[in-house]
């Protein structure tokens, strides 16, 4: 049975220094919130995994939160670039940043193979681009019954999990509806595992379309209206589109993204 | 923004509104398509409300055969999952529908573009130390390599259209002719580019990217202007028909999710 905690005590308990943490969320119901939990408690030396980095992990990046990146797509979507990312590579601020670099498609069955408790993933992909030159998770396989070569990418295991849903009951069951994304295969993926709801009920509805995480492969629940703002959770509220665009502004600079950190710290969870 | 003079009547037009329309009219009625945001996203939606109302549009984000009345801003908008016919979680949008070839069209942009259609979308120059850092591969590489064919919708620049391409995020049709078929990639490859100038398609010999269409009004030395390499002509160039009153009512009527009515 998941435990249902408040977020603070949450991150506190579940994410170390210098872990691999996934926040997952494929535009839709991004973790904002126990991110910016993850930036207060001051957490450094995590490698950070997810498919879009997307804002969350810029802030946390810019934080100095993270030193090794794991991703397919760092952009902010439908604006631009992502700033703090691109500023941590180019020049070690505030610290240096690693790369590990995927497609989408890797990532996905990345996640699968942690997930089905397989060591890697097979998959067509990655033939004739770059990607492999440079990753070291990206290797090949031959088929045992046709011989045919196929890519291979090794499993992702994280140490936590950390997904925002909409709605989890009291024993800790997690529901989540609309785009689903990777957040299935990255609680399953992981050693411990967050989720952030809207909010906690005496019992789920279903719901069409629906996941739902079972109470004894989520550890912590924690309660946190709006955790998903300013992406969006579908039936909950929309996608803030214009704090997306301020995110550029913010971002270009490092002493206004410092402001928006300060800002960030003194609103206290 | 420059805006082109028809040879008679008072409608004028963007360069970039012509790209749209003709990407638009590249697709056909009843396809399946794997959509990118931004510029293929305008183009597969005016089609939808044009002359493909049956185009069946799909998002990585999972969301298959969805039908926004917007534009959305991101993959994953609101917009694509709540018109969706159905929505999928990601690992099932790329395993079950994209890489055993379910899909007809992959409609791709980038940042940098070669003479055989290969794509960068991950670095200007050198990987570990590069001028710009793009963001990188997304769902492109294997919707290059899976969808039965690609068009690629682009603004024609000199400076994107390279000899080659610094980095290889999604291959077109790599060095030459052969090359896919070597690769073991399914799909035809890039069978059109379509810029903000003209249209070039691969020569069937040779798979290098030569140009078949100029749009109505822009002539043949300016395209060669903008392409870094020695653009060749097809003998049969044709030129693109200007925007009709409806393509371009249709196009100018669409918004984008979360924009100022």
């Amino acid at each position: 049975m998941a435990k249902i905690a408040s977020l603070a005590e949450a991150v506190s308990e579940l994410v170390r220094d210098g872990d691999t943490v996934a926040l997952e969320g494929f535009t839709h119901l991004i973790p904002f919130a126990a991110g910016h939990e993850i930036i207060r408690q001051g957490r450094r030396g995590l490698t950070l995994v997810r498919m879009t980095p997307d804002l969350i992990y810029d802030q946390m990046i810019g934080a100095g939160c993270a030193s090794r990146l794991v991703f397919s797509w760092g952009g902010n979507p439908g604006v631009g670039s992502l700033h703090r990312m691109r500023d941590a590579l180019a020049s070690g601020w505030p610290a240096p940043l690693e790369i590990e670099e995927h497609s989408h498609a890797g990532m996905a069955n990345r996640y699968v193979a942690g997930a089905s408790g397989l060591p890697f993933a097979v998959l067509r992909g990655y033939a004739g681009t770059d990607l492999p030159l440079h990753t070291d998770t990206i290797s090949s396989v031959e088929c045992p019954f046709t011989g045919e070569r196929l890519a291979a990418v090794k499993a992702l295991n994280p140490d936590v999990g950390v997904i925002h849903a909409q709605r989890a009951d009291r024993a800790g069951n997690v529901q989540i509806w609309g785009i689903v994304g990777v957040q299935k295969e990255a609680v399953l993926a992981s050693t411990r595992s967050l989720a952030t709801v809207e909010e906690v009920v005496d019992e789920l509805e279903p719901v069409p379309g629906a996941v739902v995480l079972p109470h004894w492969v989520v550890d912590v629940v924690a309660e946190v209206p709006r955790g998903a703002a300013p992406s969006y959770a579908d039936g909950f509220y929309d996608r803030d589109n214009a704090a997306y665009r301020a995110w550029d502004r913010i971002s270009r600079d490092r002493d206004e993204f410092g402001r928006w950190l300060t800002s960030l710290r003194e609103d206290a969870a | 923004m420059t805006r082109t003079e028809p040879a008679a009547g008072s409608t004028t037009w963007t360069a970039d509104e012509m790209m749209s329309i003709a990407a638009a009219r590249s697709l056909r009625d009843r396809q399946a398509c794997f959509v990118g945001i931004g510029l293929p996203s305008t183009a597969a939606n005016l089609a939808r409300r044009l002359h493909a109302p049956n185009l069946v549009l799909i998002y990585e984000s999972g969301t298959l055969d969805t039908r926004p009345d917007e534009l959305p801003l991101s993959i994953g908008d609101g917009v694509l999952a709540a018109s969706a016919l159905s929505v999928v979680s990601v690992p099932e949008i790329f395993n079950y529908w994209l890489q055993p070839g379910r899909i007809d069209v992959g409609f791709l942009s980038g940042a940098q573009l070669d003479r055989f259609g290969n794509i960068n979308t991950t670095v200007i120059g050198e990987y570990d130390e590069p001028s710009v850092r793009l963001p990188g591969s997304g769902g492109a590489p294997e919707i290059a390599a899976s969808c039965r064919e690609v068009i690629v919708v682009m603004r024609h620049k000199a400076r994107a259209f390279v000899e080659r391409v610094d980095f290889v995020t999604s291959v077109g049709h790599g060095s030459g002719p052969t090359e896919r078929s070597v690769l073991g990639l399914r799909g035809a490859g890039p069978v059109r580019v379509i810029t903000d100038l003209g249209v070039l398609e691969p020569d069937p010999e040779t798979a290098e990217l030569v140009l078949t269409a100029t749009h109505h009004g822009i002539e043949v030395e300016r395209v060669r202007a903008e392409t870094g390499w020695e653009l060749e002509v097809s003998a049969d160039l044709m030129i693109t028909a200007p925007p009709t009153e409806t393509e371009l009512r249709t196009l100018r009527s669409m918004r984008t999710v979360g924009d100022p009515r």
